[in-house]
C-alpha cells in the first residue's frame, strides 16, 4: 500500500510539474499576473508530492517490504536501519528519486528565498524552466526506472546493499553531490529566463550568482566527500582515480568554476554576457552528460549503477531536448545580447577571461579523455582506455598558469590597469612563498620538483589571499569585507592548501606490501609496526579477519590499528576495511592483503603513509565554505523594486 | 550567425557520438576484462563430489572447454541452470563447474535439487582460483580454447539470447581445435 502511495505521489508530482512548465510561462508571455503567481504554489505542491514519494520508498526499506523489487535487491533483514535508509538512494531508481526531491527542494528554495529579489515575470520563467526539467526526470523515473515496482509474492529476505556503500560517508556523499548537480539547473533556468526576457538585462546575472555559488559549493563538497570515501573505503589509498564517474562530476565542476568567475564580469561590467549564458547552459548539460555516462553503462567504470542502454537512450533524448532547445534559443537570442564593454589587456576582465579559458580548456580535455575510448572504438582503432597518465599530465599543465595568476586577479582593477601596480603589493608574498616553500620542502625531506613546486604554489596562493586581506584593510582603514570578498579570500587560500596536499601526496606517498605473521615486528618508514594477532570478528551482517597492529615511533606507542578483511555473507562479497590514523602531516594507513597460506598464518599487509593528505580535503572544505559565504553576500539579496524597466522587461517578450 | 550556432553543432556531434556508442557498450564491457585473449591461469582444486580427486586446468589442455562459476548461494545461478544443463548436452566439450565460495554440503544439496549440469566439478572453497580468473560475481561463464586461451567471458546468467551466441563461439572453438 505504501509503495502505491509513493507511485501515486510521483504521478501527481508529474502533473504539477507539467502545469508548472506551461501555465506560468504562458502567464509571463501574456503578462497575466494571476497565471504567473501560480508558480510558487505549484512548486510547493510539487515538492510535497516528491517528499511523499521519497518517504514512501524510505518506509518500504525501513519496514523490510520485500515485495518492492528495489527493496528486495538492495536490502535484507540483517541490514541495520541507517544503511536501509542509505539503501533508499543506493540504487539507480532510488537515487533518481533523491535527485528529483533535491530538484524540488531547489525550486522551493528559489521560490521562497528569491521571492522579494526577483520580479514576477522572471520568477515565473525560472520556475517554469525548472518545471520542464522536472517533467523530464519524472518521466524518466516513471517510464524506465520505477522504484515502486512490485514482485508478488515477495521473497522472504532480500539480497544486499553493495557493501562498499555500507559506510557513513555514503549517507552524505550522494545527497551532497546531487545538491551540486541539480543546483546547476538553477543557473541554467536563470540563463534561459534571461534569454526569454526579450532584452537582456544585467540584473539576472546578479540574481543568478548566489544560486550558482551555492550549487558550486555543494558540488565541491560532494566531490570532496566522494574522494575521501574512495580513499578509505576502496582500500587502495588513492584520493582521485580519473574514473569516468569521477570525471562525470569533475567536468561540471570545472565549467561551473568558469561560470562563477564569468558571472562576476558580466554582473559588474556587462562584458561577455553571451559567454556567461553559454557556460550556464554548459554546466547543466555536462551534469546531464555525467548522468548519461553513469547510468547508461556506455563507459566501464568501477562504480557505475546497474546499467541499461535503454535508459541511456532516454537520457540522450532528454539532453537533446534540454540542451538542444537551450542552444537553439541561444543561437536566436544571443546576437541581441552581444554587447560588452571594452577592456584593456591588463584588467580584471582579462584575468577572469584567462581563468575562463583555462577552466574551459581543462573541462574540454577531461571530456575528451573520458570519451576518447568511444571515439577510438568508433573509428575502429581498437579498444583503449585513457588512464591517469593522460589526465595527470594534462591537468598539471592546466593548473600551473592558474595557480601562478590566481593571486593577481583580485588586485587588478576593472577596465584598465597597470601590471606594475598590480604586482607591487604581492612582491613580498611571492618572495616569501619561494623562500619558505623551498625551505619547508627541504626540511620535510621532500626536495623534489613536484613537492617544491607544490609548496611554493600553495604558499603563493595562501599568502596572496592574505595580502589581499591586508590590502583591503589598509584601504578601508578598518576591516570590513563584503561576503563576496571574504568568500573569495577563503576559497583562494583553500586552493593553496589543496595544492600543497596534492603535491605532497603525489610525490612522497610511502607504500609497501609486507609479509606479517602474528607476533612479527618490522621497521618501516621510521615507524615500528607490530602485529599482535590475527583474529576473527563478527559484525551485524558480516564476518571478518582482523589484524591487530600497534605502531610505535621509537619506544612511544602512537596508535593501534585494526584493519579487516570482511565477508558480507549475503553477497559473499569480500571487502577490505582499511584502518588508518589521521594526522595533520601524515596518515598511517593499513589494509589487509591476502592470507599467504604457508602454514604460519601470515598475511600480506599493505602499509601506506600519505603525507599531508588531509590538506586536500581541508582545502576543498575551505573552498566550499568560501562559496557559501560569497553566496550570502547581501548585495545579491536586495529586494527588487519595480521600476519602469520592469514593465519594459515583461513587454519585451510580448508579440510585436 | 555561424558563431551563434556553433555550440549547437558541437553539442549535436557529441550526442551523435554517444548515441552510436550505446549499442556497443556491452561489447566494450566484455572486452574490458584483461584476461580475454590471455592464457587461463593454472590452478588445482579438489573435485566437489569426491574431495580426494584433484583437478587442474592443465589437465584440460588440448581441448576447448567451458568454465562456469556458480554457487548455491547465488539466485541467478538457478535462473541460468536450464541453459547450463542444455549447454552440457549440446556443446560437445567439457563443461567445468567451478563452485565458488560455497559450503560443500549446501552445494551438494543444490545439485540434488536442481540437477547436475556439469561434466567436471571443481571446488573453490577459498575463492583463490576465482580471484586468479578475475571473477566479479557468480554466475560467470568462460570459454577457453584448445591452446588454453580465454576466448570469451560471459558475465551474469546465461539466457536464451546469450545461449545461442555462446554456442556459436563454442562451435568456432571446436572448429579451430579440429574436433
Amino acid at each position: 500500500m505504501i509503495a502505491e502511495f509513493g507511485q501515486i505521489s510521483l504521478i501527481l508530482a508529474l502533473i504539477l510539474a507539467a502545469l508548472l512548465a506551461t501555465v506560468p510561462l504562458w502567464g509571463a508571455y501574456r503578462n497575466n499576473q494571476a497565471l504567473m503567481n501560480l508558480a510558487p504554489s505549484l512548486v510547493v505542491g510539487h515538492f510535497v508530492f516528491l517528499l511523499a514519494a521519497f518517504l514512501a520508498l524510505a518506509t518500504s526499506f525501513l519496514r523490510h517490504d520485500f515485495t518492492v523489487i528495489n527493496v528486495a535487491i538492495n536490502s535484507n533483514l540483517l541490514l541495520p536501519w541507517y544503511y536501509r535508509l542509505v539503501a533508499t538512494w543506493g540504487s539507480h531508481e532510488g537515487s533518481l528519486l533523491v535527485w528529483m526531491l533535491i530538484l524540488g527542494s531547489w525550486m522551493l528554495a528559489v521560490a521562497l528565498l528569491s521571492r522579494k529579489v526577483l520580479p514576477n515575470y522572471f520568477m515565473a520563467r525560472v520556475l517554469a524552466v525548472m518545471g520542464m526539467i522536472s517533467v523530464g526526470f519524472l518521466l524518466f523515473t516513471i517510464l524506465t526506472s520505477n522504484p515502486f515496482d512490485r514482485i508478488l509474492p515477495g521473497p522472504p529476505d532480500g539480497q544486499d546493499l553493495n557493501p562498499l556503500l555500507q559506510d557513513w560517508a555514503m549517507i552524505v556523499h550522494p545527497p551532497m553531490l546531487y545538491m551540486g548537480y541539480v543546483g546547476m539547473s538553477v543557473a541554467f533556468a536563470f540563463a534561459i529566463a534571461g534569454l526569454l526576457s526579450g532584452r537582456m538585462q544585467k540584473e539576472w546575472v546578479r540574481w543568478s550568482r548566489p544560486w550558482t555559488l551555492a550549487a558550486w559549493a555543494f558540488l565541491s563538497a560532494g566531490i570532496m566527500l566522494g574522494s575521501w570515501w574512495a580513499y578509505y573505503e576502496l582500500g587502495w589509498g588513492g584520493w582521485w582515480f580519473w574514473d569516468p564517474v569521477e570525471n562525470a562530476s569533475f567536468i561540471p565542476w570545472l565549467i561551473a568554476t568558469a561560470l562563477i568567475h564569468a558571472q562576476a564580469v558580466t554582473e559588474k561590467r556587462g562584458a561577455f554576457p553571451a559567454w556567461t549564458i553559454l557556460l550556464s547552459i554548459a554546466a547543466f548539460s555536462t551534469v546531464l552528460l555525467g548522468a548519461f555516462i553513469v547510468r547508461s553503462g556506455v563507459l566501464t567504470s568501477v562504480h557505475a549503477f546497474a546499467v541499461d542502454p535503454e535508459r541511456g537512450v532516454f537520457i540522450l533524448s532528454y539532453m537533446v531536448l534540454v540542451t538542444g532547445a537551450a542552444l537553439a534559443l541561444y543561437a536566436v537570442r544571443a546576437p541581441r545580447v552581444m554587447t560588452g564593454q571594452g577592456f584593456g589587456y591588463v584588467s580584471r576582465e582579462s584575468t577572469l577571461l584567462i581563468n575562463n579559458v583555462f577552466m574551459s580548456v581543462a573541462a574540454a580535455m577531461v571530456i575528451l579523455g573520458t570519451l576518447y575510448p568511444l571515439l577510438i572504438d568508433l573509428m575502429g582503432w581498437g579498444q583503449i582506455s585513457v588512464g591517469p597518465p593522460y589526465f595527470s599530465v594534462m591537468f598539471i599543465l592546466m593548473m600551473i598558469p592558474i595557480v601562478a595568476l590566481m593571486p593577481l586577479g583580485p588586485f587588478t582593477r576593472w577596465g584598465q590597469d597597470d601590471l606594475k601596480r598590480v604586482f607591487s603589493p604581492l612582491t613580498v608574498s611571492l618572495v616569501t612563498a619561494v623562500v619558505v616553500g623551498t625551505a619547508i620542502a627541504a626540511l620535510l625531506g621532500a626536495f623534489n620538483v613536484r613537492a617544491v613546486t607544490g609548496w611554493i604554489g600553495g604558499l603563493w596562493l595562501i599568502l596572496g589571499a592574505l595580502a589581499y586581506l591586508m590590502h583591503q584593510k589598509k584601504a578601508a582603514r578598518r576591516l570590513r569585507l563584503t561576503g563576496g570578498q571574504t568568500g573569495m579570500i577563503l576559497a583562494h587560500a583553500g586552493v593553496g592548501v589543496f595544492v600543497i596536499g596534492v603535491a605532497m601526496v603525489e610525490s612522497m606517498t610511502y607504500e609497501r606490501t609486507v609479509r606479517f605473521a602474528p607476533g612479527d615486528t618490522r621497521e618501516l618508514a621510521g615507524y615500528t609496526w607490530h602485529l599482535e594477532e590475527i583474529a576473527p570478528v563478527k559484525g551485524k551482517n558480516w564476518i571478518a579477519t582482523e589484524g591487530r597492529f600497534t605502531v610505535y615511533r621509537g619506544d612511544r606507542e602512537i596508535t593501534r590499528l585494526n584493519p579487516q578483511q570482511r565477508l558480507y555473507h549475503r553477497g559473499q562479497q569480500v571487502m577490505t576495511q582499511v584502518s588508518l590514523q589521521a594526522g595533520i602531516t601524515r596518515d598511517l594507513y593499513i589494509a589487509m592483503g591476502e592470507p599467504l597460506n604457508d602454514g604460519t598464518g601470515a598475511w600480506s599487509i599493505r602499509i601506506q603513509i600519505h603525507p599531508f593528505v588531509r590538506w586536500i580535503w581541508f582545502g576543498a572544505f575551505m573552498v566550499t565554505l568560501g562559496a557559501l559565504v560569497a553566496a550570502s553576500d547581501q548585495r545579491y539579496w536586495k529586494p527588487y523594486r519595480a521600476t519602469a524597466e520592469d514593465a519594459a522587461g515583461a513587454q519585451g517578450a510580448q508579440p510585436a | 550567425m555561424i558563431r551563434m550556432v556553433a555550440p549547437l553543432l558541437v553539442f549535436l556531434g557529441l550526442i551523435w557520438l554517444l548515441l552510436i556508442s550505446l549499442p556497443t557498450a556491452e561489447q566494450r564491457r566484455q572486452v574490458a576484462s584483461p584476461l580475454i585473449g590471455r592464457e587461463v591461469p593454472n590452478f588445482t582444486l579438489p573435485c566437489l563430489l569426491e574431495p580426494d580427486v584433484i583437478y587442474s586446468t592443465a589437465d584440460l589442455r588440448g581441448q576447448p572447454f567451458i568454465l562456469n562459476v556458480w554457487g548455491s548461494w547465488c539466485p541467478s545461478c538457478v535462473t541460468e541452470h536450464p541453459y547450463i544443463t542444455r549447454m552440457g548436452r549440446e556443446a560437445g566439450v567439457p563443461l567445468v563447474g567451478l563452485n565458488w565460495r560455497d559450503e560443500r554440503d549446501d552445494a551438494l544439496a543444490w545439485i540434488r535439487r536442481f540437477g547436475d549440469a556439469w561434466t567436471m566439478h571443481m571446488n573453490d572453497e577459498e575463492g583463490f582460483a576465482a580471484i586468479d580468473l578475475g571473477v566479479y560475481g557468480a554466475p560467470e561463464t568462460f570459454l577457453i580454447d584448445h591452446r588454453g586461451v580465454i576466448r570469451h567471458k560471459h558475465i551474469g546468467p546465461v539466457d536464451s539470447s546469450s545461449y545461442d551466441d555462446l554456442l556459436n563461439r563454442i562451435n568456432e572453438m571446436r572448429r579451430d581445435a579440429g574436433i
